[in-house]
């Protein structure tokens, strides 16, 4: 009865494939695919690390080491401080999908398949799937998109030449804009949209600062200022 | 020892799955960890939420303000200008996505092709 319907869960959540946010990331992917091809990356090589990393800022972070001669450890330790955000964002999502019974090995298992699309898709949608099944939804929306775009990345890589110089700029420029606008659509909270301002101007500051943990300091220090002016706020809001 | 420092199929695709896939999924699986301990109601959660928001709009502002490919031929303030049009058009079209991405990609396409 309710493996039935786990199933019947994980295709409503693969349906999530047609969605605007699976269709954004898809160009998104076309844009990698044609930066993989562009670096001299083979055809093999860039589906590997779409199905294996997922994330797009650390595909494009190896695809950069790999072209710049960069060792193995330094490229372990750029990637590695590119994903540092998936503690995060993972300990953020789970708490939403799980129940009592969900055991930790499919949570370890599925976690790989968590990147800003399908956190935002599960974010904004997970309330509306009841509880016992949201991991099966979970599972439906997140490895879909995994394959789909592992599959769309090697198609386009025998095309990508054909695109001009213009195109490919709003391909990569998709990637930001729909972060942007799908994040804040999500955001159920005030702290949220407090941390996404400061996340954006702290980012390309520590960029400059503190180029090597930019995005750790900014997540870390955006991120408790955010949820300290949201606290305040709250505590005046029930004082008056 | 770089991606092509051995000539050999299998050095790639260790290369691969140490510099890139082990090391984005160690996060995720510390991550579920973490989870593990966090109470869904807690302020922690609130917390969390709140640092993984500022980690990716930081992602998101790199990207546009330092591209890689060919974004990265055109200028800053052309990237920068198009970002808040397309958030501006989201938020007079009440949030719909859609416009907004749509709005902020033809307006970068434009000014490329202008300027």
């Amino acid at each position: 009865m309710t493996e039935r319907a786990d199933i019947d869960w994980f295709f409503k959540g693969a349906k999530n494939l047609w969605s605007p946010a699976a269709l954004i990331l898809m160009s998104a992917f076309v844009g990698f695919s044609a930066l993989a091809r562009e670096s001299g990356i083979e055809i093999g090589h860039a589906m590997l690390i779409t199905i294996s990393i997922w994330a797009l800022p650390s595909k494009i972070i190896l695809v950069g080491a790999a072209l710049s001669g960069t060792g193995l450890a330094a490229t372990f330790l750029a990637v590695s401080l590119a994903s540092v955000r998936f503690i995060m964002m993972v300990s953020a999502l789970f708490p939403e999908l799980r129940t009592k019974e969900t055991r930790t090995t499919t949570m370890l298992f599925l976690s790989h398949f968590v990147a800003v699309t399908s956190y935002v898709i599960a974010m904004e949608k997970v309330r509306d799937v009841p509880r016992e099944h949201r991991i099966a939804w979970f599972a439906g929306t997140a490895i879909t998109l995994t394959l789909a775009n592992t599959v769309l990345v090697g198609v386009v890589y025998q095309f990508s030449t054909a695109f001009p110089p213009i195109v490919m700029a709003v391909l990569f420029f998709l990637t930001p804009m729909y972060f942007l606008t799908s994040l804040w659509a999500s955001a159920r909270d005030d702290v949220v949209k407090f941390a996404m301002v400061f996340g954006l101007i702290l980012g390309p500051i520590f960029h400059v600062v503190l180029p090597d943990i930019d995005l750790i300091a900014s997540g870390l220090i955006g991120g408790v200022l955010a949820w300290a002016v949201g606290y305040l706020a709250q505590k005046r809001k029930s004082v008056a | 020892m770089s991606f092509d420092a051995i000539d050999a199929a299998w050095w790639s695709i260790l290369f691969i799955l140490i510099g890139g896939w082990l090391a984005t999924d160690i996060w995720r699986w510390l991550g579920v960890l973490l989870g593990n301990r966090i109470n869904e109601e807690s302020q922690a959660l609130v917390l969390v939420r709140a640092i993984a928001t500022a980690l990716v709009a930081g992602v998101i502002a790199k990207l546009v303000v330092f591209p890689s490919g060919s974004l990265a031929e055109t200028h800053w303030a052309l990237r920068v200008g198009a970002l808040a049009f397309g958030f501006l058009a989201f938020q007079l079209a009440k949030q719909n996505v859609m416009v907004g991405v749509v709005s902020g990609a033809l307006a970068l396409f434009a000014a490329i092709a202008v300027f």
